[in-house]
């Protein structure tokens, strides 16, 4: 580059600069199945890059064109949006004191228009040799994360890692809204294994250690894991349309469609026995406009459903326990997924639908050690300060904290439906008389025992019944499960003005 | 081989297959009652039960072993 710029021809210097690295790392990129970065740019935007800032970064520099990131506004679905991201053939696509500023940059343009920002990952990391001018300063690495934490919840910030994101670098991901990893080529990890190696003597290969799939079904870092590049780009431009630019706008709405049709309803796929399992999906599916679920973390703690879809072409947010999964009991990891996304969808106006189908959360020694209270209360403390409309729907059960942390009556649901069978209680029928008559149930003779149950639970059941639960105003409708679409397609019509703040305060004080 | 393991906590309920039976990848081959509630689990991939491990009515633990598939 340098003999170009001192013969001053700028078209072959800025021909130098859009090519990227050596022509041996675009080879081992097709290798890899990975694109070059100007390529992804051209599948994420309708029509490319619009305009690009920093090319010349460090162009009188040896070998680091725009110093191995492209920062610069394009448009998604003919909305404008900014955009990083690494070139990983440009020093594997580490960071220096220009690709800093770069980034810096783009969060500061992004925050003025108020518009989506994406993060193309794949880079090693820092440049070890700059790092006084691109690591500690007030203008360094840290400013990256720090603009991201300020950005969070004033515009969607999304991550698209198509390679590594290593020690420091990881962190760009962990303050998305959301992760999506391309299986095989992208990881997160603070340490590598050669340093896992030499430090604490571990010896374990990068899959293993901070693999996609891993980050996506293990440590819950990914939200989604895409077969390839190309279905990442595809899943991210999806996944925007169900948001608006910015906190001060709300979700388009879209053209609307009615649910994919079955062969069986509603009321056909949930069983009547309150124990036995189902595949939430199903129902998931027919109350939806068809094809519009968006799903996130659907490899992390699949007992809880969560994810974008729309209904009457307004987008939604969905947490829905799953029967199908570890019987839709709440687990830590659980109570984490649904905070962040109930978190994300207040944020940015996306109205909460609840549909609870929950035994509780889960007890025993393993998930106390695991902080089950703490990680419940989160779920709970997101759910309790989320203003945007939430409709809960009690689907077939409510138990103990379960019913709380679903967004239960006292958590100030716009409104809080059952359909016709449900139940709400501190615990089902089976536990309940077992807690209540064990003794009694000991003291009788063994052949009346069973009799003595049944009817105990005949009793309590009539309790918990829906219709006492309506009458003493506790629930505020009870519904046919056929008339679940309709219901809520009137419901969310019906609050879409709802303009609410939570409490006057600094902020509250996260259980985390 | 694969070890079919639990998912959680919670009592065997029952056991759907016999060794020496093959199964489909997505089959549920054992069903744990736990929370009340049943929770069928299913066979990652599909093969022959070689070993059936835990036995109904035994208590068992997160991961711990079900049975095994070839």
């Amino acid at each position: 580059m340098t003999k170009l710029t001192a013969d001053n021809n700028h078209q072959a210097i800025k021909d130098a600069i859009l090519k990227g690295g050596h022509e041996k790392y675009h080879e081992k990129n097709k290798e890899q199945g990975k694109l070059f970065v100007r390529e992804r740019l051209e599948l994420l935007f309708d029509e490319g890059l619009q305009s690009e800032d920093g090319t010349f970064a460090n162009v009188l520099a040896d070998g680091l064109p725009a110093d191995g990131v492209v920062t610069g506004i394009g448009k998604i679905h003919g909305r404008t949006v900014c955009v990083m991201a690494n070139d990983s053939t440009v020093k594997a696509g580490s960071w220096g004191k220009r690709t800093v500023e770069k980034i810096i940059r783009i969060q500061e343009t992004a925050e003025k228009l108020g518009v989506p920002l994406f993060y193309l990952v794949d880079s090693a990391g820092a440049r070890i040799t700059d790092q006084l001018e691109m690591f500690p300063g007030r203008r360094g690495a840290g400013r990256i994360f720090y603009n991201q934490v300020k950005l969070s919840g004033r515009i969607p910030q999304i991550c698209l890692l198509f390679g590594p994101s290593a020690a420091g670098g990881a962190y760009i991901p962990a303050f998305c809204d959301v992760v999506v990893m391309v299986e095989g080529n992208a990881s997160m990890y603070l340490g590598s294994p050669r340093m896992a190696e030499m430090v604490i003597g571990e010896k374990v290969d990068l899959e293993t250690m901070g693999g996609a799939k891993m980050h996506c079904s293990v440590s819950g870092c990914g939200d989604v894991l895409a077969k390839s590049e190309e279905e990442a780009i595809a899943y991210a431009r999806q996944y925007i349309s169900y948001f608006p630019d910015n906190f001060k706008n709300k979700p388009k709405l879209e053209e609307p469609k009615l649910p994919a049709s079955f062969e069986k309803s509603i009321e056909e796929i949930i069983p009547a026995n309150q124990n036995a399992a189902f595949n939430m999906h199903d129902l998931i599916n027919r109350i939806i406009d068809e094809g519009s679920f968006c799903e996130v973390k659907k490899l992390f703690a699949a007992e809880i459903i969560t994810g974008f879809a729309r209904i009457n072409g307004q987008s939604v947010g969905i947490i829905a326990n799953q029967p199908r999964v570890k019987g839709g009991v709440l687990f830590h990891d659980s109570a984490d997924k649904a905070a962040k996304f109930i978190s994300l969808c207040d944020a940015f106006h996306i109205p909460l639908i609840f549909l609870a189908d929950v035994p509780g959360f889960m007890i025993g020694t393993q998930v106390e050690k695991m902080g089950i209270i703490r990680h419940g209360a989160k779920m709970i403390f997101a759910m309790s300060e989320a203003t945007v409309p939430k409709i809960t729907v009690i689907v077939r059960k409510a138990y103990g904290a379960g019913l709380y942390a679903m967004a239960g009556p006292a958590f100030e649901p716009d409104v809080c439906i059952a359909l016709n069978g449900a139940q709400i209680a501190v615990m089902g029928p089976e536990a309940a008389v077992n807690a209540v008559y064990a003794n009694k149930i000991a003291a009788l003779p063994k052949e009346e025992q069973a009799a003595f149950i049944e009817q105990q639970r005949e009793e309590y059941r009539k309790e918990i019944d829906v219709y006492r639960l309506a009458s003493e105003l506790i629930i505020d409708d009870v519904i046919e499960p056929n008339e679940l679409r309709k219901t809520l397609e009137l419901r969310l019509d019906a609050y879409k003005s709802k303009e609410l703040k939570f409490t006057e305060r600094k902020h509250g004080v996260s259980p985390v | 081989m694969t070890i079919v393991k639990a998912s959680m906590a919670g009592t065997v309920w029952k056991i759907l297959v016999t060794e020496g039976e093959q199964v489909e990848a997505n089959q549920d081959v054992v069903i744990l009652e736990s929370m009340k509630m049943e929770i069928p689990i299913a066979a990652e991939e599909a093969g022959t039960v070689k070993r059936i491990i835990a036995a109904e009515g035994d208590f068992i633990n997160v991961d711990d072993d079900l049975l095994e598939i070839e």
